[in-house]
């Protein structure tokens, strides 16, 4: 901080607001109100039924299901869970809005006042822990989609078509508090969140289909305690690394109309990923008066306490508390820590490993290292590998007790990867255990040096090097099994005479 | 005859379901070019429902409650297959994919769909004036208005045209006409019958009821269409009584509130008050106790009634866009115009009043003098029943200030026109259910109608108290001739 504070005057006292609406699709089976399914990706409007369409007569009705995801999403983010909430009509017309009402809380959301902890990570500079205050979690529904023939926006089209399969699917709506203050941060944050979401099972948080959007309200101002700049809004990013590149330049564009003299207006902007700048999609002076009102269609939401715990009860550990706990009791380091909890299949199957007796920290490096690796190239969940966590335990103590060497378990991993199965067994079957008698490895040593005098003779003429030319030799005598720190030990005595 | 009397005698093999459901085809084919209560009738189905009905009794089957009842339903319940128009160009051509709850509980029970009724558009009027369709008429009085919005299911049952109908009543839409045409139309406490598949109107105050010729019918009809529904989030659980064995209870030792505001009222008709208060002398020679009580907030009702039923039906019918079904205007340049174009054409002018009115106070900087403020005097009015019903057992008022009155009477004047319904609106505030029965008839011949409202799911007393009315005054034994009324 003090080296930043010395750097150039005016670029360090800028800083930059942030704050983000992140828009989680809760994962149900059926929609909000009604029982059409949630499908994604068929053909338009095959999940529709008269409630979703908004037709005359028909009325919501609140899945149940809806309302134990949203409070088990609020509890995650340490948000007060309200006993009586509501919800309310937000109007404006629209055709992707079948009612032409949104259904949604207003000014008595399901959940208020949280926080979450994100660690921001960036190459380069030291990782940080940092506190992000959550404003609220409210319950609403999606809207249609709208595809426009002619033009890829409605002005300018010569018609257009609308899908109601996503209306009624939903959501989540957190608001996080303006505690942001950069495009890693509000990145961080945003990936967290989705973390969280998949840690609690409610969403798949998959930014492609849609499923978590971010909106992201940013305005600068010339250091914290100068009054907060004009507010704008960006959307239209479908990845975590577009949320940090789209604020960083948004930053950026902010302060250089500011220092330009020019006004920086409150509007909407769009994140162009193919040219990566924001553009102006329209201006928010006219601000839309959305006439909420409370849903008479609907009573008043009530979580009893003892519901309330049931529900918190049913909780996983969530990352932040797997990543202290995996530094400061497992004794991993941050980032390993971070690497293996990103996803809880991965977290659950280390832990699994770890609780069958596995050394963490070589459960770790076997978990991120060979086993991550061949799940990502073949495209398998973790809990789909045929190699079971108690496996890869029984592997990592064989090396440990010096069964096998690090090189043999790599060179029978692979098979039981793909087929799972006792390394044990595999080991005891093939004759891989390692060669770990001391008198066996001597004669052996003693052969190597016999048969090599002139090497022997350069080794204790001072080039060290050729230690390295005897370890081989002996692998290669022995197939690799003998045993590389006994064999080390054994030759080094021998070498040196 | 009324549904027990009917039920006998299909049984007994005396009348066919058949035979039943001709004579109300050929009384709606011979008095509704004059009356104009329905909008259509569904004569091969009501045939053929009918036949399978003496099928079924001539095959010895056990027959349902209702079997064979011939039935008029407002067209503002949505009827699988069958155009549910709301009487509004906008909905002209649409035909809903389902079936509302309660007309799905009738069929269940036996009865038989005559066809769907007239009402004010978007059940938005007194008087079925309204009707983009044209207006229903009084059969007591043709130059009359049979009272709105149910103004087509008050005058079929009135004119013979069906045995019972089914209508809605939002702020009076079913005790008003009732009232006007001289039958029995109640609305239940709200939430004691689903409004699935009743075309929203007022979503907070709208509930379905029954028309009939007797209480006991009406009780008949509540006790098929009452009780929870998983469709609809605001229809209350609890249990459904035997409303028509809670007819012979006795009477004696009640205490019957006289709403001293309603009395009172600017504009009641001395011939109406004279008529109700004989009716509250003849409760009291049943052996019921009359109490005089004051409702300070009674005659708020009309003025927070025009504030919340106008706001929410401004959202309520904001899916009326031409995007979906419905009328759309042709033509438009664009979305915004096919929009507002659409809904300026499909939309006839007091539905427009009504969206403008809720619109502007649900508006950001009115809300809270509007919306909230009437939301407040709600509470208010609530709160004054339920004083008033720490007292008495049943409040007894005029159904409404007036008997019908001529066509146009009041079209110029929508704001005379709400006050029709200032003696109906504080029920509908407080979701409290109440009961319109006929007491007597004014100098023209026309019916008058009184109200009895009791407390929350007391419906049991107020079927029973009405009943006993009915009976002992015999209103219609002494009934002036009309032409159309059998």
């Amino acid at each position: 901080m003090a080296g930043a504070a010395a750097k150039a005057t005016a670029e360090a006292a800028w800083e930059a607001v942030i704050g983000l609406e992140t828009h989680v699709q809760l994962g149900t089976d059926s929609k909000i109100f009604t029982c059409a399914s949630t499908a994604f990706g068929d053909d338009p409007n095959t999940h529709i039924d008269p409630v979703v369409c908004g037709l005359p007569g028909t009325l919501p009705v609140l899945n149940q299901r809806v309302l134990e995801y949203a409070v088990k999403a609020a509890m995650a983010l340490n948000l007060r869970i309200a006993e009586h909430s509501k919800f309310d009509r937000k109007q404006y017309f629209y055709p992707d809005l079948p009612k032409n009402y949104q259904i949604s809380q207003y000014d008595e959301p399901i959940a208020e006042e949280g926080w979450i902890e994100v660690e921001v990570a960036e190459k380069g500079k030291e990782t940080y822990l940092k506190t992000i205050g959550i404003e609220r979690l409210h319950m609403e529904e999606d809207a249609g989609k709208l595809v426009h023939a002619g033009s890829d926006r409605l002005a300018g089209s010569t018609h257009s078509l609308v899908d109601y399969n996503r209306a009624g699917v939903a959501l989540a709506e957190i608001v996080s508090k303006p505690d942001l203050r950069t495009g890693r941060e509000a990145a961080e944050y945003a990936s967290e969140i989705r973390r969280i979401m998949r840690y609690l099972g409610v969403s798949d948080g998959n930014m492609q289909e849609g499923s978590l959007r971010c909106d992201v309200n940013i305005s600068v101002r010339r250091g914290p305690d100068a009054p907060f700049g004009t507010k704008v809004e960006i959307k239209n990013m479908n990845s975590f690394s577009a949320i940090q590149k789209a604020v960083e330049y948004e930053i950026q564009r902010q302060i250089k109309a500011y220092e330009a003299g020019e006004p920086v207006v409150q509007e909407t902007r769009l994140w162009d990923e193919a040219k990566q700048l924001t553009k102006s999609m329209r201006s928010k002076e006219g601000a839309s008066d959305y006439r909420y009102f409370p849903d008479p269609d609907l009573g008043p939401i009530e979580v009893s306490t003892e519901q309330r715990e049931s529900w918190r009860a049913e909780l996983p550990e969530l990352p932040a508390a797997k990543r202290h706990r995996y530094a400061d009791q497992l004794g991993l380091s941050i980032y390993d820590a971070r690497v293996l909890t990103d996803e809880r299949a991965m977290a659950e199957y280390f832990e699994a490993a770890v609780a069958a007796g596995g050394d963490p920290k070589a459960v770790t490096n076997w978990v991120t290292g060979d086993i991550a690796a061949y799940v990502n190239a073949n495209r398998l969940l973790i809990t789909e590998l045929p190699f079971q966590a108690v496996q890869l335990a029984e592997m990592v103590q064989m090396i440990e007790s010096g069964v096998i060497s690090g090189k043999i378990a790599k060179e029978i991993l692979p098979e039981l990867l793909e087929k799972g199965g006792s390394p044990k067994a595999i080991v005891a079957e093939r004759g891989l255990g390692m060669l770990s008698d001391p008198v066996a490895i001597t004669a052996i040593v003693e052969e190597l040096l016999a048969a090599h005098p002139d090497e022997v003779e350069a080794f204790r003429g001072g080039k060290n090097k050729l230690q390295g030319f005897f370890v081989g030799q002996l692998m290669k005598k022995t197939g690799g099994k003998a045993d590389p720190k006994l064999a080390n030990q054994i030759l080094l005595e021998k070498l040196k005479g | 005859m009324g549904i027990a009397a009917w039920r006998e005698q299909l049984n007994s093999g005396e009348v066919s379901a058949r035979e039943l459901t001709d004579h109300h085809l050929a009384r709606i084919e011979a008095v509704d070019p004059t009356i104009h209560a329905f909008l259509e009738v569904t004569a091969d189905r009501a045939r053929a429902d009918a036949d399978r009905i003496d099928a079924a009794r001539a095959a010895g089957e056990e027959l349902p409650p209702l079997a064979g009842v011939p039935l008029a339903i407002k067209d503002n319940l949505c009827t699988k297959g069958i155009r549910t128009t709301c009487s509004s160009r906008m909905l002209e051509s649409f035909v809903p994919p389902y079936e509302s709850t309660v007309t799905e509980r009738l069929w269940n029970a036996g009865g038989v769909l005559l066809g769907k009724t007239n009402l004010d558009e978007f059940a938005m009027g007194s008087s079925t004036e309204t009707s983009a369709f044209g207006p229903s008429r009084n059969p007591w009085d043709p130059d009359c208005v049979p009272g709105g919005s149910s103004g087509g299911s008050s005058a079929a049952v009135a004119a013979g045209e069906g045995l019972a109908a089914l209508g809605s009543d939002t702020g009076g839409s079913i005790r008003q006409p009732a009232s006007f045409c001289g039958v029995v139309g109640l609305k239940p406490t709200y939430g004691r019958v689903s409004r699935w598949g009743l075309v929203a109107f007022a979503s907070s105050l709208d509930q379905v009821g029954p028309f009939a010729t007797s209480v006991a019918d009406a009780a008949e009809i509540l006790q098929v269409i009452a009780g929870a529904d998983p469709r609809d989030a605001t229809c209350l659980k609890a249990p459904v009584p035997d409303y028509v064995a809670a007819l012979r209870q006795p009477v004696a030792g009640l205490r019957v509130g006289l709403v001293r505001e309603c009395f009172e009222a600017e504009g009641l008709d001395p011939e109406v008050k004279a008529s109700v208060l004989a009716a509250a002398a003849q409760l009291e020679a049943l052996g019921c106790d009359l109490v005089d009580v004051s409702c300070p907030r009674f005659n708020d009702g009309i003025a927070t009634y025009y504030v919340i039923a106008p706001s929410e039906a401004s959202a309520n019918l904001a899916r009326y866009d031409g995007v979906k079904y419905g009328y759309r205007a042709e033509g438009a340049g664009g979305l915004a115009e096919m929009t507002s174009r659409s809904r300026a054409e499909g939309f006839g002018d007091e539905v427009q009043r009504r969206i403008l009115i809720g619109t502007y106070a649900l508006s950001a900087g009115y809300v809270d003098a509007f919306y909230k403020k009437a939301q407040q005097v709600r509470t208010l009015i609530r709160r004054d029943f339920n004083r008033a019903f720490e007292t008495v057992d049943v409040l007894l008022t005029p159904t409404s200030p007036t008997t019908a009155f001529r066509f146009g009477a009041h079209s110029d004047d929508p704001l005379a026109m709400y006050l029709a319904d200032l003696l109906t609106i504080p029920a509908n505030m407080a979701g409290l259910p109440a009961i319109s029965v006929p007491c007597g008839f004014d100098s023209k011949g026309l019916p008058i109608g009184l109200q009895l409202i009791t407390g929350v799911l007391e419906e049991e007393r107020l079927l029973q108290v009405a009943h006993h009315y009915e009976q002992a005054a015999a209103v219609m034994a002494s009934r002036p001739e009309a032409a159309l009324v059998p």
